[in-house]
């Protein structure tokens, strides 16, 4: 057994010096990291970016809000938003919330569910529906990308060895839009998703949709978004948006067969979620 | 606390000799590990503090979690390097000035512990939000403990515990003297439990201990060859030994005498996914790092027979030689003419069921450690193990190492939950074949994925049932028919092949029985004892024809019940009158307001559509809502103790110079509570207060043979012999003392007093003699219950005494999703007696969530679940409400009454979920777990 290392920097620079030196398995919660490794000793070399404080919390940048890479899900389901703004991260919050049990969550991270890509990842959905772009830094350059094209696959993502992924961007949304998460398992807590839908809309003044954003998770490789239900959706009344939705939206799916469900069971069940999402992002008093 | 390093500037110059500096519970402590240790060993192994548990290392159980600067994480998947500088509390430091805190304290009076694995994580879990939230409500309480899994208590405890902190309710219950039986006497052991004292099978390691590491078959059928081991072995050269098939004295093993067809490593032949098959020993870290792919084994693949079926149909390559057709034992039991009956029935109902493999899921992975020592000149081997057969894992060690019997001791550690899966061996003989090789202690702990493909399940079962009944609604007919996949090995099959067919009728009265089931070899997961032993799939199959008949005759699912409910001095399916003790009447008595109001709570909720029936067998039409509600009624009954075959419990109790009692408790303590009733019982025999007793507990050397803790026969039988123990210990100190049998007996300090009518006599302890254990006199106690053998038919008195019980659930399913949510549990249990009201509720609590487990959720499929990531067990937020009624009709020849409960907590579950789902969408569940996709599947299969 060779010796390795386990580097814990408290600056960025430091961090990405580290990688661009040669191949370190970051980490940051760990919650995926060592679940994988149950019964195996730890035999790479880490990079541990929980000490590295400018990669902690949310930032409102003007036109978007920053995630940092090291927030963990109970800072984001803590940390203050204006007014204006809180609702438009009640979807993600609502994951957050469902992410395993606390300890899960005072210890996961936003970035690393996306860097760990599983299809069946609570944050991407609410994210993808937001919009949100993933930001990544080298010691030679940083860069954004949409994280529609960040998650490439069941557990594959366009981040180079040399990359941290430093922030999770969210743009924000008009004033007053609402998002919600929907998640569907077989128990009450820690219970990775059968199927999750996330919606987020805003409504303009004579309560028609005007923009809105749907993703559905664990029912492909990598979480989709209902961009052609988006589109239908616009500039319909609130009132209809639910009945507009039909099982022709969810054709881009293709859920697999597994432990947790059949696929037939998930495209009925997204089916439902879709609906009951898309009801309660356009009003916030729908019942399920 | 004062930190004197920048950790991330030191870190990026690579290892420190000078260690992470951390706090913990307020001291300050250096480690020397590495930072990506796993935290909960650095706790356990770098700094002793082995009161944080480990139950899957992958943030599944939640087992681990302790508070890093005051907030819960799972310590499991927690780098030591991140708690540099920070501080960790753990349950160690918990205690004030070393006393139990207000929350520990909680835990004991509410009995929030029963095994106690899970108890230090539920404690930090719960210090994280009393932090924040000193008057939490249910809900959050539900929020902050949801990451930890408790497989015993049914959580209602944990909960009641954690809200009582706000209300100070934390004041102990008296046992008071000549009535500890029936008092909420706190456990006994709890105090262990809650400071992490408790030595559970991973907490002892000796000094100089090898690791052993199992190289278990990947595929569930194949013959292979070992290749070049010496080559293998000066390639790694940190491995210090390797067992195989050869190094075993005696390569086979299983729980009855016959057949014993267990090898314990493989030799040239694997039956299931998991089989163990060599050994390696080293430093833990050492052998761990071997990867699997350099053992030298060559595989041959075969066809496996996968189910019950495809083995029942294979004409060759049967499993084993001695059962050419792939079936292990048949049970049957025959009374009347079924067909007949049938035939003549005014309405009748069959169905098919089937039940899938479940995993016991304690949280405790086996471990243990065994070692070599020499006593009087003699080569003895010790074992040390979470088990909950002591004695059983003596005989089986012995006949391996081809020793005597008095050769090996068996230690028990504190057990970490068992439900019938530590009943058989494990660990125990590997490590047994691997100290005695070696001449040097060796260790295991199992990994959750190991500990899940290797150890035992619940038999799937497939079931054809026919129920028939005359017009007036008296059942005359059941016709069971049941196949059980007991997998590759013997295990418990048999027991639960002859279980099954006396319990197949139901707690009713019925004429005609026919039942039949036979345990089949298939190349599965070893199926073996699992609370209930096949009487809870059983009990699927005929309380959903139960409810078809009730619908069928026009009466209340209730009213149908309780006209068949089984009464003193009806006889039963195998001919057995049973005299007294038969509560089940009185336990739906218990029952008629709350299955009245839960179905008035379902008609209310499902609105218009009101059961205008009365009978509250009413199904839903096509215009249901999306939520739907329904209510579910189940009865059940159990044989306590062993089918017919003897089962004898030994207990002694001796009296000390210093004016104590000493109790020699075989009976081993599996979190039900034998440590705490077995005191109970043994004061009120001999009349003095439980504080005067001590006791040592389950070593084979110590304590007299027990029995095993299993088929919920340790109450009854060894409550019983420990009766027996103290009444004859009693009879010998008022001989002594020369007073009457009813004299009284009180201690002061070390002077006995004898007060009976005739005056009072006193023996000064101090000065009496003592045999060489130090016992002034030693009382023993005897009892195996009176059966008598069944005959061809399945006729005789398989046991002594039957628990009753009948449960009703109510729930609410999402009729578009097909997810249920149960939302409340009433249980009437006919105990005899409780000795411990507190333990007895806290056992129905367990039981009515391993019951929800089975019914919506648990499935274990080797290779695919083995982890609690997949395999699912129902976590604190699945747990409704439970509401207890306990029923007190006393069993003549129990002590105090007392029957046993432990297993007929499960049974009544599941069934009366499904009846309940039934009610609330019309679709009659026949597969159990009955998941979200299958609920949706069969919904739209009726075309809502
Ligand atoms: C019991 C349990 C329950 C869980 N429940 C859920 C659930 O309900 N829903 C869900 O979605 N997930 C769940 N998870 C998975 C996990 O907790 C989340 O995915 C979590 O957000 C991962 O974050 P982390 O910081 O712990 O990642 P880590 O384990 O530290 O890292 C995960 C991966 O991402 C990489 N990585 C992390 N951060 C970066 C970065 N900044 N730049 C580049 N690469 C990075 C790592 O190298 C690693 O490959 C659960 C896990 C456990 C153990
Ligand atoms: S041992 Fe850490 S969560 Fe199970
Ligand atoms: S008491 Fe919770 S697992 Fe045993």
């Amino acid at each position: 057994m060779h010796q390795t290392q386990y580097l814990r920097p408290t600056s960025l620079d430091e961090a990405l010096l580290v990688l661009a030196d040669r191949r370190f398995e970051v980490l940051a919660g760990g919650t995926d990291f060592y679940p994988a490794r149950v019964g195996k000793p730890v035999d790479v070399d880490i990079l541990d970016i929980t000490r590295v404080s400018s990669l902690r919390g949310i930032r409102d940048e003007g036109r978007l809000f920053r995630i940092g890479a090291a927030t963990s899900w109970s800072d984001l389901i803590a940390a203050p938003v204006a007014a204006p703004f809180d609702a438009q991260f009640a979807g993600l919050r609502a994951a957050a919330r469902d992410i395993g049990g606390l300890q899960i969550q005072n210890a996961g991270t936003v970035a690393g569910n996306l860097c760990n890509a599983s299809p069946a990842a609570d944050g991407i959905p609410p994210l993808l529906a937001l919009g949100a772009r993933v930001e990544l830094a080298s010691s030679k350059r940083t860069r954004s990308v949409a994280l529609a094209d960040f998650v490439l696959g069941n557990r594959k993502t366009l981040r180079q060895p040399d990359e941290l992924v430093t922030a999770v961007l969210v743009p924000k949304w008009r004033a007053g839009s609402r998002s919600v998460f929907l998640k569907l398992g077989h128990r009450r807590y820690l219970v990775i998703s059968i199927a999750m839908v996330s919606a987020v809309a805003a409504l303009d003044d004579a309560g028609r949709v005007a923009l809105c954003g749907i993703a559905v998770g664990a029912c492909s490789a990598v979480a989709q978004r209902l961009s052609g239900l988006e589109a239908r959706l616009i500039g319909r009344p609130a009132r209809e948006a639910a009945s507009l939705v039909a099982a022709q939206d969810l054709k881009g799916l293709s859920p697999i067969d597994d432990v947790r469900g059949s696929a037939a069971y998930r495209m009925d069940a997204a089916l439902t979620l879709v609906r009951q999402a898309v009801a309660q992002a356009v009003d916030a008093g729908a019942a399920p | 606390m004062n930190l004197p390093m920048d950790p991330g500037l030191r870190s990026l110059v690579g290892a420190d000799l000078a260690g992470m500096a951390l706090s913990v519970n307020g001291a300050p402590q250096i480690l020397h590990c590495a930072p990506s240790k796993r935290l909960v060993y650095a706790l356990r192994e770098d700094l002793g503090l082995t009161g944080t548990k480990v139950g899957c290392d992958a943030g599944d159980c939640g087992a681990c979690t302790v508070l890093l600067d005051g907030k819960q994480v799972c310590a499991c998947i927690t780098p030591a390097g991140q708690a540099e500088g920070r501080n960790i509390t753990t349950v160690e430091g918990l205690a004030e000035d070393g006393k139990l805190n207000t929350l520990q304290q909680a835990f004991l009076k509410h009995g929030a512990a029963q095994c106690g694995i899970c108890t230090p994580g539920m404690l930090m879990a719960a210090t994280d939000l009393l932090s924040r939230n000193a008057t939490p409500t249910e809900a959050e309480v539900l929020d902050a403990l949801g990451g930890v899994l408790c497989r015993c208590t049914g959580y209602r405890k944990i909960v009641e515990a954690v809200l009582a902190v706000a209300s100070n309710d934390v004041v102990l219950d008296e046992a008071p003297v000549g009535a500890a039986v029936g008092s909420r006497l706190a456990r006994l052991d709890g105090p262990a439990k809650l400071t992490g004292a408790e030595k559970f099978g991973a907490d002892t390691i000796p000094a100089e201990a090898l690791s052993l590491r199992i190289i278990r078959s990947p595929h569930a059928r194949a013959t292979f060859t070992l290749g070049d081991l010496e080559a293998f072995r000066a390639a790694y050269p940190q491995l210090e030994g390797i067992i195989t098939a050869g190094d075993v004295p005696e390569n086979s093993f299983a729980v009855f005498p016959t057949p014993k067809d267990q090898p314990v490593l493989a030799d040239g032949h694997v039956r299931f996914r998991g089989e163990a098959v060599l050994g390696l020993l080293g430093g833990e870290d050492a052998i761990r790092a071997i990867p699997e792919s350099a053992v030298p084994i060559t595989w041959t693949v075969e066809t496996a027979l996968e189910t019950s079926v495809a083995a029942l149909a294979a004409k060759k390559n049967a499993l084993h030689d001695f059962a050419p057709d792939n079936v292990l034992c048949r049970g049957r039991v025959v009374k009347g003419d079924v067909t007949r009956a049938l035939k003549q029935a005014a309405f009748t109902a069959e169905g098919a069921f089937e039940t899938t493999h479940v995993e016991h899921a304690y949280i405790e992975p086996e471990a243990g450690y065994a070692e070599v020592f020499e006593q009087d000149g003699k080569q003895r081997i010790r074992v040390f193990v979470c088990t909950q057969t002591p004695y059983m894992d003596k005989e089986e060690v012995a006949r391996v190492l081809k020793l005597p019997a008095d050769a090996v001791q068996v230690v028990p550690s504190a057990i970490g939950g068992g439900f019938g899966g530590k009943l058989d061996v494990s660990i125990q003989p590997l490590l047994a074949v691997a100290a005695w090789k070696m001449k040097r202690p060796v260790r295991i702990v199992y990994t959750r994925p190991e500990s899940m493909v290797s150890t035992t399940k619940r038999h799937p079962a497939q079931m054809q049932v026919t129920l028939g009944c005359d017009a007036s609604g008296q059942l005359s007919a059941v016709d069971f028919v049941g196949d059980f996949n007991t997998g590759a090995y013997a295990s418990w099959g048999s027991t639960v092949a002859n279980r099954v067919p006396v319990h197949a009728s139901g707690p009713y009265k019925v004429a005609n029985v026919k039942a039949l089931t036979r345990a089949i070899y298939t190349n599965n997961a070893i199926a073996g004892a699992f609370r209930g032993f096949g009487v809870p799939q059983a009990c699927i199959a005929t309380e959903a024809l139960m409810d078809d008949l009730a619908e069928q005759c026009g009466m209340d699912r209730f009213e149908f019940r309780l006209k068949n409910a089984i009464r003193a001095g009806d006889q039963t399916a195998t001919g057995q009158t049973l005299a007294a003790s038969v509560g089940l009447a009185q336990c739906l008595e218990a029952l008629r307001g709350a299955w009245h109001n839960t179905l008035g709570d379902v008609a209310r909720k499902n609105g218009s559509r009101s059961d205008s029936s009365g009978h509250g067998n009413i199904r839903y039409g096509a215009e249901v809502g999306r939520l739907r509600y329904g209510a579910g009624i189940a009865c059940m009954w159990y044989g306590i103790g062993n089918t017919v075959i003897a089962n004898p419990s030994t207990m002694t109790i001796g009296l000390r110079q210093n004016g104590r009692f000493i109790l020699y408790n075989g009976a081993q303590e599996i979190g039900q509570g034998s440590y705490t009733i077995m005191p109970q019982i043994a004061a009120d025999a001999l009349g003095v207060s439980v504080a005067l007793i001590d006791q040592i507990h389950g070593d084979t050397d110590l304590t007299e043979d027990a029995g095993k803790s299993s088929a919920s026969r340790q109450t009854f039988v060894s409550g019983n012999a420990t009766k027996f123990a103290a009444e004859d210990l009693k009879r010998q100190l008022c001989e002594k003392l020369g007073v009457s049998a009813e004299a009284t007996l009180t201690l002061e300090g070390a002077v006995l007093v004898g007060r009976a009518e005739s005056g009072e006599q006193r023996l000064d302890l101090a000065k009496a003699r003592t045999d060489a254990r130090g016992d002034i006199a030693l009382g023993s106690g005897t009892f195996s219950p009176p059966t008598i053998a069944l005959d061809a038919d399945g006729q005789g008195v398989p046991y002594a005494t039957y628990g009753f019980a009948a449960q009703i659930a109510e729930v609410e399913v999402d009729m578009d999703l097909g997810t249920v949510k149960v939302l409340h549990i009433h249980a009437a249990h006919d105990v005899g007696r409780a000795v411990n009201p507190t333990q007895v509720e806290g056992q129905i609590h367990g039981g009515v969530a391993q019951g929800l487990g089975l019914a919506l959720m648990e499935e274990y499929i080797s290779g695919r679940t083995d982890n609690l990531h997949d395999y699912l067990i129902p976590t604190i937020g699945d747990i409704p409400p439970i509401t207890t009624y306990i029923i007190e009709d006393p069993e003549p020849i129990a002590p105090y009454g007392a029957k046993g409960v432990g297993e007929p907590a499960l049974i009544a579950t599941a069934p009366a979920i499904f009846g309940a789902i039934r009610q609330a969408t019309g679709v009659r569940v026949a597969f159990a777990p009955c998941t979200p996709d299958r609920l949706r599947q069969l919904i739209k299969g009726q075309g809502t």
